[in-house]
């Protein structure tokens, strides 16, 4: 039996600085604080790149980068940017801004909770930049954390390092859970009269399905997590076989380490789709909105999205090809990791043919949300080759893979957080960002980051291993490679440089940005017909909206203007839908 | 395997080339203009089942020899030869199964510096395997291998660029993989699973030859029984050895120092024979009575000076016997004082040096001896030295002072009197 | 206004739908409980497996027979009778039979976790330390996370305690006694397949 349609219970509304800006329930004020501790770790992880950079360019030339530096420098730099700077922007700070205003609700329906996430990921953070005081330094295991390696010496940050990091792993998943658990819940049971699961828009989609793939994959890291804190703490032997370490025989035995292999990348792989889900979503959205055209193939749009969440569950150990794991599983993983491959692909034509035919604005977000397609469509093609295990086996930890995953996971969701910034930051702010800078910033981050990761395939055909602080003395690397090092070293400290750009634009405009009005892009989904722009608290007055249609009559036919609001009624006068799905003729 | 990269190519290059270029055609078109309006057009079931198919069908073009050539990739051929490759930090070593063309079995208990594989000694298999460590593996040019991958740590990986195969060599497992080599030459050979700091340096080369230079090349290899009988006694080694073994999971090492240092329990260099007085004022001479009454019954007879919290050991005669003979190697130094370069070369081998730092110029956790003695070195701390005898004694007391560049700071300090930093140092100016 | 289009395409409907038919009949409370015991499933399940693997490898000794252990089981089977009697009477608004039975079940789950305590006791006096087995690291993980999270319950089962016994009255009492409900059922529920598993290997 249906229940019946409540109007949402009103939220008290605070009225100190400290219960508005900082111990904020408002899932606005949250997603401002998770994108601002996401921006800052992530500063500090691009700094480390480019001291890795440099070394690998003019290697000796900074003189505390030695090894084990280098390799600490590595992890970090993976770890954060991958955990700690892309998940949390874009289900901490996209979905917490975004859920509540798109599907019409007052907030988040736990909002105690979701605050409660935010300050476990503070805290997360805070214990990961630790690790960086502890006798022995930050882990430098890789950001995968293989075992026996991260636990043992010869490693960096075998001592309190690796502990650290596990520690705040551990805490970032309950931040993940609070949060998750907020996201599904209010898409679910706190939607809008006539905000039915088909009418939502693919923003909330991407992250919706990202959020569901988090709560069921982040266990397996934390699993994963507390075993190897157990092995290295209390001396079991989840993962540690007999091992002779340093000349010493250590009282490890009879664990594995593949086991290992398998339960971090059950989480991984899903991982890396909890990243590009909310990103193919938000694309999905800049471009409609910015071409002035509904986005193509809605439906099917809505049912890649699930098929590749589905999916992303029994791909994992295409990262293991070469792992020493049972080598007929092989044939399983290929399979279903070039199955894969379509309902992307069906993405990337969709997002394609919605600007055929349509009436495009070359504004900064479409710059940003073209340029992802292109990139995620050169990232997802050497995921080919690299899903192909004959194919994996010379270029698996070369850096034909480093050039991989930097395109789909550093270069083409980065895109979409600048994209999806410039977009929404009018709604934030109720100011636009400075449209000049914002190109100038835009034309040298996508020229750049091509130039920076087309070479790189190269380097890894012909056989450059990755994770190497040098590569003095190997005979099958060229000389010329080194120039090529040199070459995609300069290009990412000048990328690296453009971002300072982006940020001084965010810090100036914030205060003297060009007056925005509610809808500047004349945008049909409802985050943008609230009654102020930026929200005030409970985001929509005195009555919540109604929604009459789905997200994208764009240009619809025989209207005066070329978008109607979700919101908008028809205007038959008469509220009953017309042109269901199983009716084609009206 | 050639084949699927390049249809892979071509497939996915024609793909990117076609979305970009149609993009681009896009952008240029259909720029906005104020009188015009963009097409409504929410589906268009054809076209994307046309597309859906397409796909697939690249796919399944793509996939299909693909798994035809694993599927070849995992079946070793018949006539494969096997061999071993044996990953350490940081460096290679490798096995020929010998005449009776059968490898000999292994287990980490066995593994010394003197029984580097883990060869089990009674094993008659092992005998006649030949033994190659440096790092270096020739190999015949023709005949397709088999190589069966183990690691002593860490997780590495075997990988030839020029062979374009890899695998990695996992602790606690044997992992394999074959190829044939087509070329004559030499190919490097690197590590491509990170496995700390020297990940880098892990490097070694494969020389694919001839038969004849092949086989002349593995006629002159030593075998597991020759590098055996090289040295002392194999029983009384492997007795020792298994009290070191031993000493070090029982942690007794973490209160009894082997160098000579103070601990909280006494040390056992010199002490077997030794005259110690106990806590009641009696004195007694440390012998295997002694000794295996202070493992059972520890409090019954406490050192004096030393208090009383050594946790009894309940171990068996055998057990109490190897402990014995470990210790009573680190006794032997006082002894036979004879040449200075033997007794040093007992010590690197007792206090466990041979671990960390190669005699043979291969990378290792430690700079290699080979040819160290008045070599110039760069220091972590950016400074140069000479290694002289100054520096070498310098770097065994107060080792993280004195980190070489590029080496970790994770050597302990071992508090040597002059005698035995002599007889280290002489040792150490012989290996070349 | 005629749209064109091929005949077979698919239009989004126009004007007002009744969306609740496609939003659960529960409370958000009790939904966001639900997400959360999926996640706490997909963590026991993943444990489970690892156990399953772990246990084929070579050096895996069995645990003894440990009476206590039973004890302990039949002790939290009881707690969560406590609770569905708290739950029985919280809808029907008998306010001191809520707090009895709140009490009795909270009370008896400390007793569980003391119980568990004295199960790593008596197996590290027996010898059976954490890091020298596979299989006692696991029996100490498992029952290190389930006793973790009954710890959490507790928290929340304090929270609605003393709510109800300070001020002898709670605002959502039916809501909140039902939730700690379904989280102790599961919670055993959960315990139920792990200790099958532990006694069976």
């Amino acid at each position: 039996m249906a229940a019946p349609y409540q109007e949402a219970i009103p939220l008290h509304e605070p009225k100190s600085f400290w219960t508005k800006y900082v111990w904020s329930q408002n899932h606005k004020v949250i997603a401002i604080q998770y994108t601002l501790t996401a921006v800052a770790v992530g500063l500090v992880a691009l700094v480390m790149s480019w001291l890795m950079r440099i070394q690998i360019a003019f290697p000796g030339s900074v003189a505390f980068i030695d090894p084990s530096t280098y390799y600490q420098l590595v992890t970090m730099h993976g770890m954060i940017m991958v955990i700690y700077l892309l998940t949390a922007i874009f289900l901490g700070g996209f979905g917490n801004f975004l859920i509540p205003l798109m599907v019409g609700a007052r907030d988040m329906v736990f909002p105690f909770v979701n605050m409660l996430s935010y300050w476990a990921y503070l805290l997360s953070v805070l214990v990961l930049m630790a690790s960086f005081f502890v006798p022995g330094g930050p882990t430098g295991a890789g950001w995968t954390l293989y075992p026996p390696q991260a636990i043992l010496p010869g490693t960096p940050g075998s001592g309190g390092g690796i502990v650290l990091m596990l520690v705040s792993l551990i805490l970032f998943i309950v931040a993940a859970t609070m949060g998750g658990l907020n996201y599904v819940t209010t898409v679910i049971q706190a939607r809008t009269l006539g905000m039915s699961m088909m009418r939502l828009p693919l923003s909330v989609w991407g992250i919706f399905m990202a959020t569901i793939l988090a709560l069921l994959a982040f266990p397996a890291l934390f699993v994963g997590s507390v075993m190897m804190l157990f092995d290295r703490l209390l001396g079991s032997s989840f993962f540690m076989p007999a091992v002779v370490s340093m000349g010493k025989m250590l009282d490890y035995e009879g664990g594995s380490p593949v086991l290992f292999q398998h339960i971090f990348w059950f989480f991984g792989h899903p991982e890396v789709y909890i990243v590009a889900l909310p990103a193919f979503g938000i694309v999905s959205d800049i471009i409609s909105t910015h071409a002035r055209k509904n986005i193509f193939g809605y439906r099917i749009m809505v049912w890649a999205i699930v098929c590749i969440g589905v999916l992303s569950f029994i791909v994992w150990a295409h990262h293991m090809y070469v792992s020493g794991m049972n080598p007929y599983f092989g044939f399983f993983f290929a399979i279903t990791t070039l199955i894969i491959a379509v309902p992307t692909a069906i993405k990337v034509y969709n997002w394609v043919l919605t600007l055929w035919q349509g009436n495009i604005h070359m504004t900064v977000p479409m710059l940003f949300a073209v340029a992802f397609v292109s990139t995620f469509t050169i990232g997802g093609i050497t995921g080919l080759f690299l899903g192909n295990v004959v194919i994996d086996l010379p270029l698996s930890d070369t850096y034909f893979v480093v050039a991989h995953f930097h395109m789909v996971m550093g270069v083409s969701p980065i895109l979409v957080v600048f994209g999806g910034i410039y977009h929404w930051f009018p709604k934030i702010t109720g100011r636009m960002l400075d449209d000049r800078l914002g190109h100038l910033h835009f034309w040298l981050t996508f020229l750049g980051t091509y130039a920076i990761y087309f070479p790189m395939h190269y380097l890894g055909f012909i056989g450059m291993p990755r994770r190497y602080y040098a590569y003095e003395g190997y005979d099958f690397i060229p000389e010329s490679a080194q120039d090529l090092n040199v070459f995609i070293t300069v290009s990412a400290l000048l990328v690296g440089v453009a971002q300072f750009i982006f940020l001084y634009n965010l810090a100036h405009s914030v205060f003297k940005g060009k007056s925005a009005g509610s809808n500047p892009w004349n945008a049909t989904t409802l985050e943008w017909q609230t009654p102020e722009t930026p929200p005030r608290h409970g985001n929509w007055g005195n009555k919540l909206p109604v929604v009459y249609r789905w997200a994208y009559d764009y240009s619809v036919p025989g209207e005066e203007k070329d978008f109607i609001p979700q919101n908008q009624p028809p205007r038959r006068g008469n509220l009953e839908p017309t042109g269901t799905p199983a009716t084609h003729n009206t | 395997m050639d084949d699927t990269l390049m249809i892979t190519f071509a497939v996915t290059g024609f793909v990117f080339v076609a979305v970009n270029l149609f993009m681009a055609y896009a952008l240029v078109r259909y720029r906005y203009r104020p009188e015009r309006r963009a097409r409504y057009e929410p589906e268009n079931r054809k076209l994307e089942l046309w597309l859906t198919g397409l796909t697939t069908v690249g796919i399944v073009i793509m996939l299909a020899p693909g798994l035809i050539v694993l599927a070849d990739f995992i079946h070793v051929p018949q006539n494969a030869s096997v061999i071993e490759a044996v990953g350490k930090q940081w460096q290679w070593s490798f096995r020929f199964p010998g005449k009776d063309g059968v490898l000999g079995n292994t287990k980490p208990q066995f593994i010394s510096f003197q029984n580097p594989f883990g060869l089990n000694p009674d094993d008659p298999n092992a005998q006649d395997d030949v033994l190659i460590t440096g790092s270096e593996l020739h190999l015949p040019v023709n005949q397709p291998v088999q190589i069966l991958l183990r690691s002593y740590d860490v997780l590495h990986d075997f990988y030839v660029p020029h062979f374009r195969v890899k695998m990695d060599a996992v602790p606690g497992i044997v992992s394999t993989l074959w190829f044939t080599p087509t070329r004559a030459g030499r190919f490097d050979l690197a590590c491509a699973e990170y496995c700390g700091i020297g990940h880098h340096t892990m490097r070694g080369a494969v020389y694919v030859d001839d038969q004849v230079t092949f086989q002349n090349w593995l006629g002159n290899q030593s075998t597991f029984s020759q590098t055996n009988n090289a040295t002392t006694s194999r029983q009384e080694d492997n007795l020792i050895q298994q009290g070191r073994l031993l000493a070090e999971k029982q942690g007794c090492l973490g209160c009894h120092s082997i160098d000579g240092s103070p601990s909280a329990g006494p040390t056992w260099k010199g002490l077997l024979n030794r005259t110690e007085t106990l806590s009641d004022g009696s004195t007694v001479v440390v012998d295997e009575n002694y000794i295996k009454d202070s493992i059972l019954n520890p409090n019954a007879s406490v050192i004096k000076g030393y208090s009383p919290i050594m946790p009894a050991y309940d171990l068996s005669d055998q057990e109490l016997d190897a402990l014995i003979a470990f210790t009573a190697s680190l006794s032997l130094t006082d002894n036979s004082a004879t040449n200075l370069v033997s007794v040093g070369k007992q010590l690197a081998e007792q206090q466990g040096c041979l671990s960390c730092h190669s005699l043979d110029g291969s990378s290792s956790a430690g700079p290699s001896w080979k040819n160290l003695f008045g070599k110039t070195e760069n220091l972590a701390d950016n400074t140069t030295v000479v290694v002289d005898d100054h520096y070498l004694k310098e770097a065994i007391l107060n080792p993280s002072a004195t980190i070489v560049a590029g080496f970790s700071p994770i050597m302990p300090s071992y508090q040597f009197n002059d005698q035995e930093l002599e007889a280290l140092i002489a040792y150490t100016k012989t290996i070349h | 206004m005629q749209i064109k289009r091929n005949k077979s395409s698919w239009l989004p409907a126009e004007g007002l739908i009744d969306s609740s038919q496609n939003r659960f009949s529960v409370s958000n409370e009790k939904f966001g409980l639900r997400l959360f015991l999926t996640v706490v499933s997909s963590l026991f399940l993943l444990l489970i497996i690892s156990y399953k693997i772990r246990m084929g490898l070579a050096d895996w000794h069995s645990l003894p027979q440990l009476t206590l252990l039973w004890i302990n089981t039949a002790i939290l089977g009881i707690s969560c009778i406590g609770f569905q009697r708290a739950k029985l009477a919280a809808s029907q608004n008998q306010l001191d039979k809520v707090k009895f039975n709140l009490l009795f079940g909270g009370l008896l789950t400390c007793v569980f976790l003391i119980g568990q305590v004295m199960v790593w006791k008596q197996l590290s006096t027996m010898g059976f330390y954490l890091e020298n087995n596979p299989a006692n690291s696991f029996f100490y993980l498992i029952t290190g996370l389930h006793g973790l999270h009954l710890i959490g319950g507790l928290i929340a089962w304090s929270n609605t305690s003393i709510q109800l016994f300070c001020n002898n009255h709670h605002s959502n009492l039916s809501s909140s006694v039902e939730l700690l409900t379904i989280y102790w059922h599961f919670l055993l529920a959960v315990w139920l397949i792990l200790f099958t598993i532990i006694v069976m290997t």
